[in-house]
């Protein structure tokens, strides 16, 4: 096959990434350090890998919905029953939960926004504070979940309600609200322990110096999966605590 | 065999709603028959005719999108028709004819048991008058059963925690065969029984014949205990009227008098049909659905066993 | 074919006319094997030992059917072995076989690329495969599960341990196990779906795609679609079995039938997992075996998209008894219908595929012609089901078990066992028995039908299914089903023998032994580490007869007797490829050189307008790389 190729500035530039430094023309050395054997060009790398991340992410969300079925379903079935349990929940630290992941969710965008400028220093100090906001919320998650276990509200046969705010007293069904509940955070609760991982796994690769204004796919594909992340508490915590 | 007529693929056919569904049964396997002979025909006629010789080249595939077309839609036409004639006789078979006898059928691992309307109790042998509409109340007190008579053509399962229905006519005298049709655990192969379809004459003298209930009567001691005496017996004894009344008064509670069969209007959400299951729920789990126009959740929880809440939901149904 | 090859300079470069089978050997050369090759290979032999433990728990079942009573084996055991074939021949042998086995191996082949988009994700999902299996033999030396495949509640959820009324088998290692494989075949899904938009050949357009890759893409949809929600269908059963979460257990206020809503809504997705694949084969067999292309080729495309979107509507056809409201009920059974329309438009069409073609019978096309028989069979069975006042009866019966056998053996199994055939000396660059193929097939075609013929009538006739023990007079039935069955296990032994004789001595496989225009055929047998000496661009498709010469069809044969008649020759030795060393003597080097640009040559002749090569570099602007080119990244 002829090797005259084409210099590798071609179609990908709309994806916001530069042309790779290689000189393309000559011996074929159109393949830089970081693009695959199988892939021909940058371009064709970073969007099969983008299509691959969306398709994951959309079983995702699917991995999610037998949960929220679950929940539209036993709503519908008990109402009252749902009101009256979700008044239990804290909607102070629930809500403070959601500012913190809306807001790490912006220093996520910003991390990409700043691996695609070039800026290795400030795509790592985004990474860490998108680690930092995860962990807060895991830790509030933990505050929450301690006072559940204290007063008793829990799924199933562990289901023994006392001292509960209001003075209330839950139906005699609420332990599935529970069990709902602590599916639905406790999913999502491992879903931010994995993102916590990859955040990390990621910002060590930028710290190597793995990534370029070239290549920062790893660091898009991550923010895109915290996205995510944030958008299912965007609809957990209204289900849950505001309705 | 493979022509074998409907004697051969289908067993005996003992109920009214037996004959339409074998005659669809027939109707779909001569079609599948002839269509299976035309498909498969085809290709051996076309693997024989054009088997690879030399120099004959085959002949480059057209277009043909109208064909195409064609066996798309034709199909669909005649799925359309067999749909609309077998859900038609689905809802003939499902409904229950007016005034059917109740007859209650509980599974348990690893049996059969049945209640008729005077509260005798049988297990794994069933009594039925012929030519008289029955109306199957199925429940499980363990996992999911499946209650099937092969010669009535009915199954349906017996779901823990709910109750469904299967309405039938039995129309041949004779003996049918009850299987449990879902998967139960070690003996499921052996939870069977025998429905005997009799004359009205024998069915009384057997009813008349079986042991009463007395077990479940508790105190009543009364010769003549059905389960709505005996629901009525637990409904004084829980303490029930103190709320709800059975004379149409309002009370903390809805009054219970003709509740049964009826929409009811709750706090939240959707009217409710006042059927087996919402009665059970109610006693089981009164705060999950509230009545309209009530807002006491006080009612306290109880713990019946399933044959109590049975006849309980008997007792309500009798305050018409 | 610009004769820039350039010469092998690095050590880590591979050669590009090495097999695949050949270059690095040894044991660490395979698990860490990044060669999508080398994968489904490994695939393969997992799947086929799924298979056959699968094979011996059915044998086990039919045998205690013998005799009225017991046979070998009380109720538990039997229980157990009911359940365990099916766990074992759904999870770990049908929905990967065809997929992650076989597509894994040919995808990316067809798509003349040179591995799927996401290698390592791809070795990924094998070991999370096999993780999973792990999880399922864990669970069966601890003596399985007793609850079918389909682990409804609260039969599966109670445990008696806790006072519960379910099963006390050990649930938790096998839910767990499905659930794990449940991922593997979700990061296959993904990982087709990225291949097949992103990384086909040039010219390779869509209407040009083999239809095996629309049915590997459609059911690749489906696995990313359905296979999470079985995923928090059990994790949900395992927190209820585990923690008593009261969601599917009627005695903590839970609903059960829910359970089968969401077991369904994968389940019944799952089955098109398990029979588009094998259309797909088929399509590609009978193009090749009567040589002309399949007959309304975008019909048969869109109609396993078709299926793979019906299949998520029509899950309540399974609860028809289980207590739904009739009009549920009613909108169930209407769109179950539906899915007879592409069913039919792919077996219509198949056979039209035949008329006027130029058939040769070779062994892939009788498992080809049995698929069309006998998913016929299976698929206008399928219509009883749908029938709701025909359902009634026919739940839970034989009748049942016989018509997912016929769809899932008479379909996918005869698929998968064609496609093996078909593909096997691409696989492995030997040829096999033809004799003991046909002897094989006889026994299987014959055997399969008694078993399942037979039991289409004890179904009607009222014998419910999982059953341990039954009436007297269904014996005689049970007696000529387990006879089939063992005439069925034969002919997968004589399979099984073959196919083992082949690898330790069968013939070298030309490059086409059957003649296909396809360009999987193109390459050499094996293909070497990139799947084609050169990259391929397409100008042609798949099925494209009439541009093909009788010669170039039969080529194959040819250029193999060539290739034997001159020994001495240095080659590009796919018939030897463990007698290579990763390094080729100067001479040799050009020899191999020489040789590889003949073969790619070869290739072009296809297309007078030269398909591969040759053409002038702008005609190509997206490939601006040789395989052959160092300096990549390993």
């Amino acid at each position: 096959m002829s090797t005259e190729a084409t210099p590798a500035t071609d179609a990908h530039d709309d994806h916001g990434h530069g042309a790779p430094d290689a000189p393309a023309a000559g011996h074929g050395h159109a393949h830089p350090k970081w693009l695959a054997h199988h892939f021909d060009t940058p371009a064709q790398q970073f969007d099969t890998a983008k299509l691959g991340m969306w398709a994951f992410l959309i079983q995702e969300l699917l991995f999610f919905s037998g949960l929220f079925v679950c929940y539209g379903i036993y709503r519908s079935w008990y109402p009252h029953m749902f009101v009256e349990s979700s008044h239990q929940l804290n909607k102070l630290m629930g809500g403070a939960n959601t500012i913190v992941l809306l807001f790490s969710s912006l220093t996520a965008a910003l991390a990409v926004r700043s691996s695609q400028t070039g800026n290795k220093q400030a795509t790592s100090r985004f990474l860490i504070i998108t680690m930092l906001c995860a962990c807060a919320f895991l830790v509030i998650k933990f505050f929450e979940y301690r006072h559940k276990f204290e007063t008793g509200c829990l799924p199933g046969p562990y289901f023994h309600p006392h001292e509960l705010s209001h003075g209330a007293t839950l139906p005699g069904n609420a332990h599935i609200f529970y069990s709902i509940y602590f599916m639905m955070t406790g999913v999502h609760g491992v879903h931010v322990l994995i993102g916590i991982g990859v955040i990390f796994w990621v910002w060590r690769r930028n710290e190597r110096g793995d990534f370029s204004k070239e290549y920062f796919t790893p660091v898009d594909l991550v923010a895109l999966y915290w996205h995510l992340v944030d958008l299912v508490w965007i609809y957990l915590f209204p289900l849950l605590y505001l309705i | 065999m493979i022509l074998a007529p409907e004697t051969f693929q289908l067993p005996r056919s003992m109920s009214a709603e037996a004959p339409s569904g074998d005659a669809l049964y027939m109707d779909i396997y001569w079609f599948s028959l002839v269509f299976l002979v035309l498909i498969t025909g085809a290709m051996l006629y076309f693997v024989v005719k054009y088997r690879r010789k030399k120099g004959v080249r085959p002949e480059r595939t057209r277009d043909l999108t109208k064909l195409e077309i064609f066996w798309t839609i034709t199909p669909l036409i005649f799925l359309v028709i067999i749909f609309h004639v077998s859900f038609e006789t689905y809802v003939k078979n499902a409904t229950a004819a007016e005034g059917a006898m109740e007859i209650r059928v509980r599974g348990k691992k690893w049996s059969w048991e049945f209640e008729y309307p005077n509260g005798s109790r049988e297990a794994k042998e069933l009594t039925l008058p012929v030519n008289k509409p029955v109306k199957f109340i199925l429940s499980s007190d363990d996992v999911i059963h499946s209650f099937f008579v092969r010669e009535f053509r009915v199954k349906r399962d017996a779901v823990p925690g709910q109750y469904s229905y299967i309405a039938v006519t039995p129309t041949e005298l004779g003996d049918a065969q009850i299987f449990c049709a879902e998967f139960c655990g070690t003996s499921h192969s052996d939870m069977l029984g025998t429905v005997h379809v009799v004359t009205d004459e024998q069915f009384r003298k057997h009813l008349d014949e079986m042991d009463k209930m007395p077990e479940v009567c508790g105190d009543t001691g009364k010769e003549q205990c059905t389960p709505a005496l005996w629901g009525r017996t637990l409904f004084v004894k829980n303490g029930c009227p103190t709320c709800h009344s059975v004379d149409g008064s309002k009370g903390n509670a809805p009054s219970l008098k003709g509740v049964f069969g009826t929409l009811q209007p709750l706090t939240q959400g959707p009217d409710v049909m006042a059927d087996e299951n919402y009665v059970r729920e109610s006693i089981l789990r009164p705060q999950a659905k509230i009545v309209k126009g009530f807002t006491n959740t006080q009612m306290p929880l109880f713990v019946f066993k399933d044959p109590q809440t049975d006849a309980l939901i008997a007792y309500v149904k009798s305050l018409k | 074919m610009a004769a820039v090859t350039t010469p092998h300079t690095g050590h880590h470069e591979p050669d590009p006319t090495e097999s695949y089978l050949g270059g690095e050997t040894g044991i660490k050369s395979w698990i860490f094997t990044l060669d999508h090759k080398r994968i489904g290979v490994m695939y393969l032999i997992s799947v086929t030992i799924a298979f056959l433990m699968g094979g011996v728990f059915a044998l086990l079942v039919r045998t205690e059917h013998l005799s009225h009573g017991r046979t070998i084996m009380d109720a538990d055991t039997y229980n157990r072995m009911f359940s365990l074939h099916g766990v074992v021949m759904v999870f770990l042998f049908i929905i990967p076989s065809i997929p992650a086995a076989m597509g894994n191996i040919i995808l990316p082949i067809q798509l003349g690329t040179k591995d799927v988009a996401f290698p390592r994700l791809n070795l990924m999902s094998l070991y999370i495969y096999i993780i999973g299996a792990c999880f399922g033999l864990y669970s069966m030396v601890h003596g399985g599960v007793d609850t079918g495949w389909t682990f409804y509640t609260p039969y599966s959820s109670s445990d008696p341990a806790h006072g519960g009324v379910g099963t006390p088998a050990a649930v938790l290692p096998m839910t767990l196990a499905a659930f794990i494989m449940g991922f593997s075949s979700i990061l296959t899904g993904v990982n087709f779906i990225a291949t097949v938009h992103k990384m086909r050949a040039p010219g390779l357009t869509w209407r040009r795609l083999p239809l095996f890759i629309w049915a590997l893409y459609a059911t690749s949809i489906i696995q990313v679609l359905a296979t999470p929600v079985l995923a928090i269908t059990l994790l949900l059963l395992t927190m209820e079995r585990f923690l008593g979460l009261g969601i599917f257990d009627p005695h903590l206020g839970g609903d059960p039938v829910l359970y089968q809503h969401f077991f369904w809504f994968y389940s019944h997705p799952a089955v098109y997992i398990m029979i588009v694949p094998g259309m797909g084969v088929v399509s590609e067999i009978i193009a090749t075996f009567a040589r002309r292309e399949v007959v309304g080729y975008m019909f048969v495309a869109m109609s396993s998209l078709g299926l793979a979107l019906v299949g998520f509507l029509v899950w309540g056809h399974h609860l028809f008894v289980a207590g739904m409201s009739e009009y549920a009920a009613m909108v169930f059974s209407a769109l179950t219908f539906l899915v007879a329309i592409p069913s039919g438009v792919k077996v219509f069409n198949w056979v039209a595929t035949l008329y006027k073609g130029s058939i040769s019978l070779e062994s892939p096309m009788l498992w080809g012609l049995g698929f069309i028989f006998l998913f016929t069979i299976g698929g206008l069975t399928g219509l009883f089901l749908g029938m709701l006042a025909v359902d009634v009866h026919l739940h839970d019966t034989y009748f049942v078990v016989a018509h997912f056998h016929y769809v899932m053996v008479g379909g996918t199994v005869m698929g998968f066992v064609g496609g093996l055939h078909y593909w096997w000396p691409k696989f492995t660059g030997k040829m096999y028995d033809e004799k003991m193929a046909r002897v094989g097939f006889a026994f299987v075609f014959v055997g399969f039908n008694v078993t399942f013929l037979t039991q289409f009538v004890i179904g009607s006739r009222g014998m419910p299914r999982r059953y341990y023990n039954y009436l007297p007079e269904y014996e005689l039935g049970h007696q000529i089903s387990t006879i089939g069955s063992y005439l069925l296990g034969l002919g997968f032994f004589v399979l099984l023998v073959m196919f083992i004789q082949s690898l330790r001595n069968g013939k070298p496989a030309p490059r086409n032994p059957w003649g296909s225009a396809a360009l999987e055929w193109q390459t050499p047998s094996p293909p070497p580490l990139y799947n084609f000496i050169t990259d391929p661009i397409i100008t042609r498709g798949p099925y494209d007869y009439h541009l093909a010469t009788e010669a170039e069809l039969d080529e194959g044969w040819a250029e193999l007797d060539a290739r034997l008649a001159a020994p001495k020759k240095a080659h590009v030795d796919h018939d030897k490829p463990h007698a290579h060393g990763t390094s080729l003597s100067g001479d040799d080097a050009t020899a191999a050189k020489l040789d590889a640009d003949a073969e790619a040559g070869k290739d072009t002749t296809a297309d007078p307008d030269g398909k591969m090569d040759d053409a002038d570099p702008d005609a190509k602007p997206e490939k601006k790389s040789d395989d052959s080119d160092d300096g990549e990244k390993d």
